[in-house]
């Protein structure tokens, strides 16, 4: 079966390019980055190339690239790392009540590694968002205490695309004197991103979310800033993310980032285009859908749409077994849907809900590819709203 | 040269299409098998295992480590995709909590603190599985739905009507959780197991080497985690908010000499006979449970033994509401052997039962289901 994939946001194939610079370190230049003779140095040569490519994607330096196993470490680092450095008896921190400002819309790296804190005594404030998924940078200003130790919020939203005003929020960080933590696990790659210009001090990237493995990631951390080490160990990475260093990942995402920072102005244009395409083509042909959030910048790729009247999950999978794969929400453990704590907090009721699908394009996104998508989605609506007896019973209430 | 059972043994399914079949599949050996024997009789098939309900609320219920072997566990999950990748078709998880919590613990936990014993099963059936599950089938584009359930489905001819079957091994007959399926769901569902025994299926899911062949049975109610459904039902009040040890009352003789008290109605099922003790030197067994005066009436097994009762919510399966009374074999709990009875339909949904001789403790919130030999004629809920 012909199968389309407009699930990126949800992971990406692994670039030839980037599979190409991985292999040599599997068997070939197997060393251990951290051991001293020839073996070893290559390997720390290729994890050193790396950690300049995905510095440069940023706009950050070298030094100040930490690679982890992914986003959801690079979040917890971030958020654990400065809260338990506050509580340090050597901390400058004003209160022993740490205090963090987050978003209703973060990611669960972010949300439950927050609400962790929470049960650990820490004060965590999530703010609201209006209903295309914007924080207000006013809020967040009127939020901070003098115990606020960290704000943390996301770049570009999972299931919307939605980009937050980060460069405003990082001056309020910045003039309060507060950590400024961002996930841009959905972002990078996608848009052009400075860490000087957001103002932030720590920012998540997963890999695989941009063409490189799963399994590895990285943290960028500004240089002075003070947080805690997640996990104790050896000496690798300056002893701050002990573990022995993942070469064949950690050479898959810097080539990622180095592919990224080449193609993104020009992917972009095309992705764009094509999203439009997709989301225009349906709501013309889908009678009452919308599009979640259109009204706030957006990453290129993704666009959320609302088809009343049809459970979402039925979509999805009716959509697969036609060849489409797409979502619903986030993806749990088992695979079930959960309902999306997003869509909830811009606004819809449940219902409404269970009835957005995120549709997210990708650098092997084709124009047949959204053909495809018009055709199928359209008639597989009509046939799940055929036997919905929601959507019929609104139908004939219509005038 | 192997004995196992044929594949092409197997009765053909009794509307044959070349359409899609959904499979209920719990990662079980039953429901597994099912997608087998499906797929070897040339239907194309999709598998959907229902996450009912989240292993990790109530904690205080779980031990430690991973859920293990209950539904709705991980574990169970993965089996099921498991089997899928092994036959390889489709496999989708699709998710019911709501559903399930709505319509069949909450009415569980209800029914026991209204001093009732339900059947979780049967709600399960016919108001998750076959409703919204059978549902999501057909909006899918599979139009029928295919279960792991002992029991079997015949269109009757002459009637026009879809008749419910006891399964051909007895030992597994399911068919008294099923009486509450209606004729559109009947006409959905097909039973494949319903003409196999227990060891047929085993050989059956063997012989394809399902990697959940020799998966141990799970007898227990699938999301009370320890199989103490007294726990589950404090645990789930607490949840709620109710406070289960402000519901303490008295326990009664049936001329009402309090003999003891009670820690809450949960706690008792008529015919029960655990932690009564003894008058003038005869057991003591639970006779009836009152939610008003909030009292457990005790006495002599004698007292057990009643003809009459009646039900509501009654479904007719192989007739319309007969309107004469009907004879039938009339079964009143899952083990219990049919008795003999005459069942006279009230209205269109309450029917009294009159068994020929008196059955002992005919319990509220259980089913009775009327046999006319193997075939289902009805049931209802008894009141």
């Amino acid at each position: 079966m012909n199968r389309v994939y407009l699930d990126f946001n949800a992971t990406t194939p692994v670039e030839p390019e980037v599979l190409d610079a991985m292999l040599p370190y599997f068997s070939a230049e197997f060393g251990n980055a951290a051991s001293i003779h020839t073996f070893g140095q290559k390997g720390r040569a290729a994890v050193e190339t790396a950690r300049e490519s995905v510095a440069k994607l940023i706009g950050a330096r070298a030094q100040e690239i930490v690679f982890t196993s992914g986003g959801t470490e690079s979040d917890n680092h971030a958020i654990f790392g400065v809260v338990e450095q506050s509580l340090l008896p050597a901390s400058l921190s004003r209160n022993s009540v740490p205090h963090i400002i987050s978003t209703a819309v973060e990611h669960e790296a972010v949300l439950n590694t927050c609400q962790a804190l929470e049960k650990a005594g820490s004060g965590v404030t999530y703010l609201s968002v209006d209903r295309h998924g914007l924080v207000n940078p006013d809020s967040v200003r009127r939020s901070i205490r003098p115990e606020t130790v960290l704000i943390t919020v996301m770049h570009a939203n999972n299931e919307l695309g939605t980009v937050q005003p980060l460069e405003e929020i990082g001056r309020i960080a910045s003039e309060a004197d507060v950590y400024f933590h961002t996930d841009a696990v959905q972002s990078a790659g996608k848009i052009p991103i400075d860490v000087n210009a957001l103002g932030v001090d720590l920012l998540s990237i997963s890999g695989h979310k941009l063409y490189a493995p799963k399994g590895v990631g990285a943290l960028y951390i500004r240089g002075g800033t003070h947080l805690r080490q997640l996990l104790y160990g050896g000496h690798h990475q300056r002893g701050f993310r002990p573990g022995t260093e993942n070469v064949p990942g950690i050479v898959g995402l810097g080539k990622a980032a180095e592919l990224a920072s080449k193609s993104l102005a020009q992917d972009n244009k095309r992705i764009s285009a094509l999203r439009d395409k997709l989301e225009q083509g349906l709501l013309a042909r889908v009678p009452d859908s919308r599009v979640n959030g259109g009204a706030a910048p957006r990453t290129p790729n993704t666009t959320n749409l609302l088809f009343p009247g049809l459970e979402g999950e039925a979509l999805v999978i009716a959509l697969d077994l036609k060849g489409l794969a797409c979502s619903t929400g986030a993806a749990c453990s088992s695979g079930a849907v959960e309902p999306s704590h997003v869509l909830t907090a811009i606004g819809l009721p449940p219902e409404e809900a269970r009835a957005s699908l995120r549709f997210s394009l990708g650098r092997h996104t084709s124009a047949e590819d959204i053909e495809f998508a018009l055709q199928v989605i359209p008639a597989a609506v009509a046939q799940l709203r055929e036997l919905s007896p929601t959507y019929r019973r609104e139908a004939a209430a219509r005038p | 040269m192997t004995t196992a059972t044929q594949f092409d043994s197997l009765p053909t399914p009794a509307t044959p299409t070349a359409g899609l079949v959904a499979i209920a599949m719990s990662g079980g050996v039953d429901s597994s098998t099912v997608a087998a024997v499906m797929q070897q009789q040339g239907r194309p098939i999709v598998g959907l295992t229902m996450q009912l309900w989240n292993q990790r609320r109530l904690p205080e219920l779980q031990g430690h480590g991973p859920a293990q072997h209950r539904c709705c566990s991980l574990d169970d999950v993965y089996d099921a995709k498991r089997v899928a990748q092994h036959l390889n078709f489709p496999h989708y998880v699709v998710n019911f909590e709501e559903q399930f919590e709505e319509r069949v613990v909450r009415p569980f936990v209800d029914q026991y603190l209204a001093g009732r014993t339900p059947i979780a099963c049967t709600n399960c059936n016919t108001d998750v599985k076959f409703e919204p599950l059978l549902r999501m089938a057909r909006q899918i584009g599979a139009e029928r739905l295919a279960t792991g359930h002992y029991a079997r489905i015949r269109r009757n001819d002459a009637s026009g009507r879809w008749e419910l079957l006891r399964a051909r091994d007895d030992s597994k007959d399911q068919s008294y959780f099923l009486w509450g399926l209606t004729q559109e769901q009947l006409s959905r569902s097909d039973f494949p197991l319903g003409e196999l025994t227990k060891e047929e299926v085993r050989a059956l899911a063997r012989r394809v080497n399902l990697p959940v062949a020799e998966k141990p049975e799970s007898m227990e109610l699938c999301f009370v985690p320890n199989g103490s459904y007294v726990q589950f039902i404090e645990s789930y009040s607490r949840e709620r908010g109710v406070a289960l040890d402000q519901h303490e009352g008295e326990i009664v003789t049936e001329d009402g000499t309090v003999i003891g008290r009670h820690n809450g109605l949960h706690q008792f099922t008529i015919g029960q006979r655990k932690g009564l003790g003894f008058a003038a030197g005869k057991p003591l067994y639970v006779l009836s449970i009152d939610p008003q005066s909030n009292r457990v009436v005790v006495g002599e097994d004698d007292a057990l033994r009643t003809t009459v009762c009646e039900l509501e919510n009654v479904n007719w399966i192989s007739c319309e509401q007969p309107g004469a009374p009907l004879r039938a074999d009339v079964k009143i709990r899952h083990k219990h052997p049919p008795a003999p009875a005459t069942v006279t339909a009230l209205d269109a949904t309450r029917a009294r039962v009159t068994f020929d001789s008196p059955q002992r403790a005919i319990t509220p919130g259980q089913a009775a289901v009327f046999y006319s030999g193997h075939v289902v004629l009805g049931g209802g809920w008894i009141r």
